[in-house]
């Protein structure tokens, strides 16, 4: 059933998806917030902060770049450049390919427009979800002083590295129709999630969620507790602590957090037509578009790719300019 | 209105170091808090306002119990009236300092405009009004620790607590910080203790000191108490004194050094007790060694002559042999450290190092006048 309205993918399908689905994240991934994203995965048990050491590395290589100019060592500089080139020439293939005449007629249909409306809604109400919850549960991995937290705390990331077409079968067992909680849900309340505009959001939020927690538990591990002490000391409740001082204090890393989270739920694609399947209007997201235009109307698929790109690149430039604010004051 | 009465007595435990403490704090009174790095210090002021817990123990501010061991009563630090201004200040980055200042009665119940204004009093009070848009890394280090006390302050605490105030300015800041920060430590009507491990500030800043070394309070006096005598080497040290522990022959007035050597002193009115206690235990017939009872000699670098040649002319005078070993210039004399039995610290003008062709190496008599020496009861003489 949920396979049904979708085709049997071959290379061209299977090529295309990926350009469409993935430089959402990867471009965030690779660039702006390699230090926030990447590092606490990386770092050490109980180890320095990457969000700093990143900046406090960046002086230092400009300073070793002016005696070493012109000499960059060729087997660092030729797979250096062709990994830019893997990177960017498939995003400029798309720019070359793309249908401008017909833009304006693909993008006006309202298939498209249901399409994008459906994506935009699905992602930011995942992204709220995941900040109303994940946050909460990024606090108490990073402060919680019981044991086997660590173990909660790699659970936790498994869906960063789980294939999204797992997660969905797994949602659709504990939220299906038939599912261990589904049931129970549907028992109860008459309420089922599969194959509805509440599942895109569920299945967007199991996918996503992670690379908030994950940022945003590497920002309160490595924020200093001073400030909560002296807060405490001026009268200040653990919750209002929370709310007043390490909130605000690790607000750039909680707004990287949530861009991350909304991106990967943007384009989300495996999870969703899993769990939630390929319905217009209802389920299908604009990468559920893409993979079906492609069938019937490449240079359909092509525009829809381009309207993620040109998304995916203004969350990053407006991202840009205010991370550099956050991190020039800090 | 009239303030409460620190009162501790107990244990802090912090992994593997153990703070020992007993103290009592009147209304009003600024205690100086003063030890080496390590001591123990930032320990006691963290049991103080709540973020640590004793180990056994009590504390009490008035007639409130802040922390009983034995009752598992413990207030935490965010209902405690005590407020604690830290050696880093720790001012929120993200809220500009009249915010900072209004952090507490905001955080404690009051309306926003309402906080705002008792902020306005404390910036207006600490002279800070010029800066109360401005964030905490935009003001200097000085200006800093004024918005600390402002905030600290502006938490209407019973009890002030202030650790290491001013190390974060530089030298000149301190000067001008440390004047104004007594006078408004002054106007407090609770207890104040002030964390320092600059002599000069403690004596500038505190009624009373408090000596802490290990995790062990050595010495409580007041600065002349513990300038003049010293009861232990970091203290003598620090108050520019050399010090010697011996045992004391009261028939001779000879104090036996423990570590060799032999001073000849003058008993001063400290040891009318001692004497007795001495006289006491020898009339009850009680071991030999009760009756000389354990002293700490104190000596001014100043008090020491310093000869290339033997002494000549005779008088009541403790003279001894040495070798040069060090030569330091302070600002309008040298200081010149003699190994010898028992070793000195000897302050000279530049002129006379000059006239005597002092360096390292040479030769040379100490002579001091049992008048200079300062000898008082030393730790373990009254029990």
């Amino acid at each position: 059933m949920a396979f049904g309205p979708t085709a049997i993918p071959n290379d061209l399908t299977l090529g295309a998806t990926d350009a469409s689905k993935h430089p959402a994240v990867t471009v965030a991934a690779t660039g702006l917030f390699s230090p926030a994203f990447v590092s606490p995965i990386d770092r050490p048990p109980d180890g320095g902060t990457p969000a700093r050491e990143v900046p406090a590395q960046r002086p230092r290589q400009a300073a070793h770049a002016t005696p070493a100019r012109g000499a960059l060592p060729w087997p660092l500089g030729i797979p250096a450049l062709l990994a830019a080139l893997f990177l960017l020439v498939p995003l400029a293939g798309l720019l070359v390919r793309a249908p401008w005449q017909g833009l304006p007629r693909i993008l006006a249909d309202s298939q498209v427009v249901d399409a994008l409306r459906l994506s935009l809604v699905c992602a930011s109400a995942a992204t709220a979800v995941s900040l109303a919850f994940g946050v909460p549960l990024a606090w108490v991995i990073a402060r919680s002083q019981v044991r086997g937290i660590s173990v909660l705390r790699a659970l936790v990331t498994l869906p960063l590295v789980l294939p999204p077409v797992v997660g969905g079968v797994a949602l659709l067992l504990a939220f299906g129709r038939q599912g261990i909680l589904g049931r129970l849900l549907d028992d109860w309340t008459g309420i089922t999630l599969p194959f509805t505009t509440a599942g895109v959001i569920v299945a967007e939020t199991f996918v996503a969620m992670p690379f908030l927690v994950i940022t945003v538990e590497g920002a309160f591990r490595a924020s200093d507790r001073g400030f909560e002490e002296a807060a405490a000391t001026l009268g200040a409740s653990r919750l209002t602590v929370f709310r007043t001082v390490t909130l605000p204090l690790i607000g750039p890393s909680l707004l990287a957090g949530a861009v991350l989270c909304w991106a990967r739920a943007l384009g989300e694609f495996g999870a969703t037509i899993t769990f939630a399947g390929n319905f217009p209007g209802r389920t299908q997201t604009m990468p559920l578009a893409v993979y079906l235009a492609l069938e019937s109307d490449p240079d359909a698929a092509v525009a829809l790719s381009l309207v993620l790109l040109v998304v995916s690149i203004a969350v990053l430039a407006g991202l840009r300019g205010r991370w550099l604010t956050a991190g020039g004051s800090a | 209105m009239s303030g409460d009465t620190l009162v501790m007595s107990g244990t802090v435990e912090r992994g593997s170091f153990q703070l020992e403490a007993e103290l009592r704090v009147a209304p009003g009174e600024i205690l100086g808090v003063l030890g080496p790095n390590g001591a123990g210090k930032t320990t006691l002021l963290r049991a103080l306002s709540g973020l640590d817990a004793l180990s056994s123990g009590t504390i009490a501010l008035g007639d409130l119990t802040l922390d009983d061991a034995a009752t598992d009563t413990f207030v935490p630090a965010e209902n405690r009236p005590v407020a604690l201004v830290f050696q880093d200040y720790r001012l929120f980055p993200h809220l500009d300092v009249r915010d900072n200042i209004a952090y507490s009665p905001r955080v404690r119940g009051a309306g926003r405009r309402q906080a705002r204004a008792a902020a306005d009093t404390w910036l207006e009070r600490l002279d800070l009004g010029a800066l109360s848009s401005r964030r905490p890394h935009q003001i200097s280090g000085g200006q800093a620790q004024k918005v600390a006390l402002a905030r600290a302050l502006a938490a209407e605490p019973r009890l002030l607590l202030l650790d290491e105030p001013l190390s974060a300015l530089d030298a000149r800041t301190r000067l001008e910080v440390r004047a104004q920060l007594r006078s408004h430590l002054e106007e407090f009507t609770g207890p104040v203790l002030v964390i320092t491990h600059d002599p000069l500030e403690a004596m500038v800043m505190a009624d009373r000191l408090l000596v802490i070394e290990n995790g062990r309070v050595v010495q409580q006096g007041t600065p002349a108490q513990v300038a003049r005598q010293p009861a232990t080497q970091y203290v003598a040290r620090l108050v520019g004194l050399n010090l010697y522990a011996g045992t004391l022959d009261p028939a001779t007035a000879h104090v036996h050094l423990d570590d060799g050597g032999m001073f000849t002193v003058t008993l001063n009115n400290d040891f009318a007790d001692a004497d007795a206690a001495a006289s006491a235990v020898a009339g009850l017939g009680g071991p030999a060694g009760l009756s000389r009872p354990r002293v700490l000699v104190g000596l001014r670098p100043s008090a020491i002559t310093i000869h290339t040649a033997t002494p000549t002319r005779a008088s009541p005078r403790n003279v001894w042999k040495g070798t040069v070993a060090a030569l330091e210039l302070l600002t309008d004399r040298v200081r010149v450290q003699v190994d010898a039995n028992p070793p000195a610290l000897v302050d000279i003008s530049a002129a006379a190092v000059a006239d005597l062709a002092l360096r390292p190496g040479t030769g040379v008599w100490l002579s001091a006048k049992a008048t200079e020496t300062e000898a008082y009861p030393g730790p373990g003489s009254s029990t």
